[in-house]
């Protein structure tokens, strides 16, 4: 008994040693981000000289972080919202309906998750170019990229969890005088409460962080995200590591602060869609 | 009777309503977004396409798919995915089996590290790979003391680019093993420790076999990511020294905008779709056989 306590307790102590270890690059952006442009240089390490804040504002100006953020927020939580909806009102009737049409359509959805986004990256930028659908450089062009690119991993989950839900209440419901849409929306939609959660995080955090896409699609300085805000001080002229540090943490801290609210569920789901 | 076939056909057709109707909006995006693109990039990889708008494209057959395959970039590029995808996978998978052996150990701070090792996959590989630049270009020579800047020569540099992947993956495939450990039965355990096996003995004969699918699984989602991996590639290494860190995705990239070549980098993407897909279609088959076995 006593050994394993021992063995434990040493265990403990190498796990918050790897803890430490892995939130060593936080801790150097956070303390770098309080120090002047002179401080970072003779000192990289140490806490800063002073507790300064006036690296934050300069940077939110540069990479205009408010604009960023709420066109990063507007973006996500459309796509999330619309994606949610359409992917599992198809994903309905696909498993309530069983015809060789059904099946061949989730089967094109399931294929398509093979296909790696820079095998369709000219072509989509294109056919959404000013001269065809002129959807570049707004957001409800790249929502309907996002719907697109992730339905066919949401149909996918969608499915696999609808197949398991019994039927008998749906058509309890209808005898009671639902019509279809009601049924949806008042039966199933509950019902599948926690695969949507899987959804909208596993899409939520590869949308949210995304780069590649929005890097082609959004020009325009008034709708880029925070990955493209980030970006402006890694550009060819800059080097100012107080500023950029202070810009990462800006970027960084809204998604900690969503993980600390939300992390039981981020874990549970991402264990749900890995299994997958 | 002709009263009752006509509410059957009635029933019928409104079934066919709400199937397509509720089918539409997202097949409709999913259309105009992956399948009608992916065609036709097939079709422009036979062409001299080069994105210039009005110009006309004219078929060229498969000279765009022979040019990979005598350009030096391409193969220097597909050569380094494949050492960093495997060094990328192997150290993601060793370092995130080992973190997930040790917090599921019964001790307090069990969850509190689980948290802190998932945090790094939250935040977007272009903010990591800016975070991780600083680190190596600033603080790796000062506490090691040394002049060395790891980004500055190619191998270290894929070193590097394997290092960051390795910090902002391990948790997630971490959280994957931890689910396949804690599916273990106890009981195993237990009627091994009574017959006197020990850890290592444990690990080996019961918890190694029991997660074997979580390996599988791991190991060529590990892979395939690798192999799409762009964003810490532009912000940690921007294919740096010399293009020679420049993977397969960014090289796509490169050959079309950079270079204004349309058809040849559509071509390799076409290309980068049939390997993706085979690595795609191996892991399906692989984790299905084992399914059957269990």
């Amino acid at each position: 008994m006593k050994k394993r306590r021992i063995r434990l307790i040493v265990m403990e102590i190498i796990g918050l040693a790897l803890g430490i270890l892995y939130l060593v690059p936080f801790y150097v952006v956070v303390t770098n981000s309080l120090k002047s442009k002179r401080n970072i240089l003779v000192d990289t390490i140490g806490l800063p000289e002073t507790l300064g804040f006036e690296n934050y504002p300069r940077a939110m100006e540069k990479m205009d972080f408010l604009k960023s953020l709420s066109n990063s927020l507007i973006i996500t939580v459309l796509s999330l919202l619309l994606l949610i909806l359409f992917s599992s009102m198809s994903s309905w009737v696909l498993v309530r309906t069983k015809t060789k049409i059904s099946n061949a359509i989730l089967l094109l959805f399931v294929a398509a998750m093979m296909i790696p986004f820079q095998s369709v990256m000219l072509p989509l930028v294109n056919l959404f170019g000013v001269d065809k659908l002129n959807l570049v450089n707004t957001r409800m062009g790249i929502i309907i990229m996002y719907i697109g690119f992730g339905s066919s991993m949401s149909v996918f989950l969608y499915h696999g969890f609808m197949k398991t839900i019994p039927l008998d209440l749906e058509l309890a419901a209808s005898i009671d005088g639902c019509n279809p849409v009601q049924t949806f929306v008042y039966i199933v939609l509950p019902l599948i409460k926690p695969i949507s959660v899987t959804v909208a995080i596993l899409n939520g955090i590869w949308i949210w962080n995304d780069f590649l896409l929005p890097s082609l699609v959004l020009q325009d300085k008034a709708i880029r995200t925070i990955p493209l805000a980030a970006q402006y001080f890694f550009g060819a002229f800059s080097k100012d590591w107080h500023l950029a540090m202070a810009g990462l943490n800006l970027a960084i801290i809204p998604i900690i602060i969503f993980y600390i609210f939300a992390q039981k569920y981020i874990i549970k789901g991402v264990i749900s869609g890995a299994i997958k | 009777m002709d009263r009752n076939r006509g509410k059957i056909m009635n029933k019928k057709m409104k079934k066919h309503v709400l199937f397509w109707s509720f089918l539409t909006p997202t097949l409709a995006a999913f259309f105009l977004v992956v399948i009608i693109p992916f065609f036709v990039g097939i079709y422009y990889s036979f062409t001299d396409w080069n994105g210039i708008p009005g110009k006309a494209i004219s078929w060229i057959g498969s000279s765009n798919y022979s040019k990979i395959f005598s350009d030096e970039q391409v193969i220097k590029s597909f050569w380094v995915t494949i050492k960093y995808s495997l060094l990328a996978m192997l150290l993601i998978n060793v370092i995130g089996f080992s973190l997930a052996l040790l917090v599921t150990q019964k001790f307090r701070t069990a969850n509190l590290l689980r948290t802190i090792f998932f945090m790094p996959n939250l935040i977007g590989g272009l903010i990591l790979g800016y975070v991780w630049r600083f680190v190596f270009i600033k603080i790796v020579p000062i506490i090691f003391n040394t002049d060395m800047n790891m980004l500055a020569k190619s191998s270290t540099a894929i070193m590097s680019l394997a290092i960051v992947s390795t910090w902002q993956m391990g948790g997630y495939i971490m959280i994957i093993y931890i689910a396949a450990i804690q599916g273990i039965p106890q009981e195993l355990l237990e009627a091994a420790k009574i017959d006197g096996a020990n850890a290592w003995q444990r690990t080996k004969a019961i918890i190694f076999p029991l997660v074997a699918p979580a390996f599988t699984v791991s190991l060529f989602l590990t892979l395939s990511r690798s192999f799409m991996m762009y964003d810490v590639n532009v912000s940690l290494t921007n294919g740096d020294p010399a293009r020679s860190t420049e993977l397969i995705a960014m090289e796509i990239i490169t050959k079309s905008f950079k270079e204004s070549n349309f058809g040849e980098g559509q071509a390799q993407a076409v290309l980068f779709f049939v390997i993706i897909a085979i690595i795609s279609i191996i892991q399906v088959y692989l984790s299905k056989k084992r399914e059957l076995e269990m």
